[in-house]
């Protein structure tokens, strides 16, 4: 089991090497005149030049990347050109919010999809159609648009809801409710839609299974043998595609903080992607990288948990 | 969210030449999408011609005007015509779109190819970088991306072809793979033809379907991704788009949320279009694929036509023993079709089995003894039911008890033994989950008491090390340890009736024997009727009292075995006898070689013809 744990872990520590290796000379390969960037165009040449030599774009690429990759692995990702705040601290500060959302909507989407899923195989019939045609079109209809629509319904038309803002979870327990409630609605409907399908199709290939009929022939009811069992065998195929959507779901929260004004990753995001400030999004990139790593990690302990076949191997 | 890549189960088409847009018109989903998308593309291609209004002239006095004159959707923020710019922008979202699937395509498929017709070494490194971009976010990238390249739609939606391609490369890798072996191709590469020719010919046609169905998808969610992107304002200001009017319009929301319709609809209305055709072309491909309602077992025989005969029956022995435990008349088993009418699998079937008796119950694949089996628990597959007849059991009639009644008695009453043991234990739990699961919920025993139970079972039916067995899950244990374990979990509560469905059909012969000795010993201790379904006359001659004969869903003699084995009266049950002794000297050589098979063939021969 530790061996597993390590290997698995391993492979994720390679995967996110990887990834910022490739990120850090894509980034730094495009080139153009930063310094001038930074200070505009009325700058003069000169402090143009200190700029560029301050941020140590003057180096070769090898020895830049050699002092970046330095302070990473001591956990400093040098600062943002354009804030000068260490990108460690702009990171860590904004996860705490994107992660509550993205939290919440995969416990959401865990939550409503298995309902509806096994909802949807076990009953056949005009409940599978009508679960079927909505997570089609669940599917389909991009997130921002549910957001935008949860906006206007609920927030402006109905006034349930502050159409924009944050509320942290310390301040206030209520406030942080009801500051995520719709933007965790926006985010979960297309992931809903998702696992409802996986969830449905999974359910109905369990319950095609042989041993099936043999619990029903040894008197278990019915209940029994497809919330226990059925559900069982059917909650591996499930949570794969539950966790491809936390991975889909952080992308999501960029667009769904912009429109509810929400101060997590998704702007500093935006914000450094337009300015192009290189160190920032490259500090995002591998944030990200190590979220999804740890998220694998945890899935693939839990399918070892759900399926024995996993563990041994 | 928008990012999730469609690895939605995509069908395994095999009909290479489907005229696939004469398939699509048939299907009213299909044609509404289709309708609406190439509305799209001709708003896209003529727009010049169409807009009635240039899309970047702004008018100040006609900022957000509302629809009607000479705006028909109205005017935006800067007072420039909606529905312009709405034409105008139909051209970003298409040409992002096709972007990024001729992108995914190319390398995709390309990379599909080969990994699927070459194999091995390409294909372990593809699927691992496969694997590598599908774990990247598509819109961290993309926006990492727009950091070093500007504002460039169609350069973000290549790259966002390079992060889908994986989806391609799957589905094409496992098409190509499934057809590499088939005959047809090894035909092709005998007759010489090089390879470029047979991936052309027919590894193309396979992967052609399944390939428009994922495009379709991909192009769904290339619009979203490029209208997110012009949404969160890093598309090129310069040109109209939906996303961006959808920005310039979240901008307005209070004074003027109609404004938001427009560029929603286009977007959503666009996204749902792709997807239902993606679905559309699935269902009419999936439809086309093949006789769309798998048969069953047992179906094929009914199809057989036989004409009513007098079912031989053989005269019962002076003093036989026990009372009817079962009985069972003019039973009939049918399937519902999609069409309305039943397909009948068994048909007017009556036989009786005794207490402490066991009933061989012989007939050929097909021949509806296991449809008989199931209908007695009443557990037949979705679409079976009982047509007629009843099936008396314990003063109850199980054709029409409800489905409470019938809990209650499984398990309890009545047990079942199926034929293949290592698919009908649950693979999540442990073989002594299974066990105490019912002994706890029939009996009503505690957990310490339901463990000594099962371990004793255990012991009882010739398992070596009960609790490592009792520990263990079913994949850690062989076949004749599963079916051991089975036949213990069927006697667990001590039943009246054990219906044993082909239960050693699935072994090796050794296990075979070993196995057909615990049942009759069991059936002695526990005093039950067994209803022993076999295709193999050994075992009757073995096992059974008495034995009914089944072809194409009806008995066609029935009697003791003694007397049906001295005399076979009907020609079908003449014929069985026949080909095992027919057969016999064929296989000379093999059963020498085996002592299990040689007792059993000896026995059946024996039996046959005293």
């Amino acid at each position: 089991m530790l061996r597993f744990v390590l290997r698995r872990l391993a492979a994720g520590v390679v995967l996110v090497v990887v990834i910022a290796v490739a990120t850090f000379f894509l980034l730094h390969a495009a080139g153009g005149d930063i310094g001038r960037r930074i200070l505009g165009q009325t700058a003069s040449a000169e402090t143009v030049q200190f700029k560029n030599q301050q941020l140590g774009l003057d180096q070769p690429l090898l020895s830049q990347f050699g002092h970046w990759l330095s302070g990473a692995v001591r956990g400093d990702l040098g600062t943002s050109w354009f804030s000068g705040q260490p990108v460690v601290d702009a990171i860590t500060s904004r996860t705490a919010v994107t992660l509550s959302l993205v939290i919440g909507a995969t416990l959401v989407t865990a939550v409503i999809a298995v309902l509806l899923g096994v909802l949807a195989a076990q009953r056949g019939g005009w409940v599978d159609r009508v679960v079927q045609l909505a997570s089609v079109l669940g599917t389909a209809v991009p997130g921002f648009l549910v957001a935008i629509g949860l906006v206007l319904v609920f927030a402006i038309d109905l006034g349930w809801f502050e159409p924009t803002g944050y509320t942290s979870l310390s301040d206030s327990a209520g406030g942080w409710l009801a500051a995520i409630t719709l933007p965790v609605l926006a985010l979960s409907i297309g992931s809903i839609a998702s696992v409802t399908q996986q969830v449905r199709g999974a359910m109905l290939d369990a319950l095609r299974q042989d041993w099936v009929r043999t619990l029903r022939s040894r008197g278990l009811p019915e209940s029994r043998v497809v919330y226990e069992h059925v559900l069982r065998n059917a909650a591996g195929p499930a949570l794969s595609v539950l966790a491809v959507q936390f991975i889909a779901l952080i992308g999501g929260a960029i667009f769904v903080e912009t429109i509810f004004a929400i101060p997590g990753l998704g702007q500093v995001a935006v914000g450094a992607t337009s300015q192009g400030d290189i160190p920032l999004v490259l500090g995002l990139v591998i944030a990200v990288s190590l979220l999804v790593v740890v998220v694998n990690l945890v899935v693939d302990l839990l399918q070892g948990w759900l399926n024995p076949k996993v563990r041994r191997a | 969210m928008t990012a999730a890549l469609p690895l939605g189960p995509t069908p395994a088409v095999s009909t290479a030449r489907v005229p696939l847009l004469r398939r699509l018109v048939r299907n009213p989903t299909g044609v509404v999408a289709l309708v609406w998308l190439v509305l799209i593309v001709l708003a896209a291609v003529l727009a010049p011609l169409l807009a009635p209004h240039d899309p970047a002239t702004a008018s100040a006095r006609d900022v957000l005007a509302p629809p009607g004159g000479a705006y028909p959707l109205g005017a935006d923020s800067s007072g420039r015509d909606i529905l312009s710019r709405l034409l105008f922008a139909s051209r970003v979202s298409l040409t992002g779109a096709a972007t990024t699937v001729v992108v995914a395509a190319a390398l995709g498929i390309s990379a599909g190819l080969i990994a699927g017709y070459h194999g091995r070494r390409f294909e372990s490194v593809a699927s691992w970088v496969a694997s590598l971009i599908m774990s990247l976010n598509a819109v961290v990238v993309l926006l990492a991306v727009r950091s070093v390249l500007g504002p460039s739609m169609v350069g973000a939606m290549a790259v966002f072809g390079v992060l889908i391609a994986p989806a391609f490369y799957r589905v094409v890798a496992a098409a190509v793979s499934g057809v590499r072996h088939e005959l047809y191709v090894d035909a092709a590469r005998v007759a010489g033809l090089s390879d470029s020719r047979i991936i052309a010919r027919h590894v193309l046609t396979v992967v052609r379907a399944p390939a428009i169905i994922l495009a379709a998808g991909i192009a769904g969610i290339a619009i979203a991704i490029s209208a997110g992107l012009d949404f969160l304002g890093l598309g090129d200001p310069g040109r109209p788009s939906w996303g961006g009017m959808l920005n310039a319009a979240f901008g307005v929301i209070y004074r003027a949320p109609l404004q938001l319709l427009w560029p929603s609809a286009a977007i959503g209305l666009t996204c749902i279009a792709l997807v239902l055709l993606g679905n559309a072309l699935r269902d009419e491909l999936e439809r086309s694929a093949g006789p769309a309602p798998r048969r069953r077992r047992g179906r094929t025989a009914a199809a057989v036509t036989v004409a009513t005969e007098p079912v031989v029956v053989h005269e019962e022995p002076v003093g036989a023993r026990g009372g009817d435990l079962l009985r069972i008349q003019s039973l009939s088993v049918g399937y519902d079709q999609p069409d309305g009418s039943v397909t009948t699998v068994v048909r007017d079937v009556s036989f009786t089995v005794r207490r402490g008796e066991v009933h061989g119950l012989i007939g050929e694949s097909g021949s509806g003894k296991t449809q008989t089996a199931w209908s007695i628990l009443r557990l037949l597959p979705p679409g079976g039911r009982i047509v007629g007849g009843t099936i008396e059991f314990e003063d109850a009639d199980l054709a029409s008890a409800s489905n409470r009644q019938m809990t209650a008695l499984r398990g309890a009453k009545i047990a079942y033994v199926p034929q293949e043991p290592m698919s009908n234990l649950d693979p999540a739990f442990t073989i002594g989950h299974q066990l105490t699961e019912p002994l706890r919920l029939t009996l009503g025993i505690g957990a310490a008491e339901a463990r000594e139970r099962a371990l004793a079972l255990l012991t009882r039916v010739g398992i070596p090390d009960p609790p490592r067995t009792y520990a263990a899950y079913p994949h850690q244990i062989s076949g004749g340890m599963a079916q051991r374990v089975l036949i213990a979990g069927a006697v667990s509560c001590n039943p009246d009736l054990l219906i044993a469905d082909e239960p050693t059909t699935a072994l090796d012969v050794t296990v075979q024997a070993e196995v057909l000795d615990l049942l009759r010993d069991l059936r002695a201790e526990f005093d039950m009727g067994v209803l022993l379904v076999t295709h193999d006359l050994g075992v009757v001659a073995d096992l059974c009292d008495r034995v009914s004969v089944m072809r194409a869903g009806r008995i066609v003699e029935t009697g003791p075995t003694r007397s049906l084995f001295a005399d076979p009266r009907h020609e079908y049950t003449r014929a069985l006898f026949d080909a095992v002794l027919e057969d016999g000297p064929a296989r000379g050589p093999l059963i020498d070689t085996d002592p299990t098979t040689t007792a059993d063939t000896a026995t059946a021969t024996q039996g046959a013809r005293p």
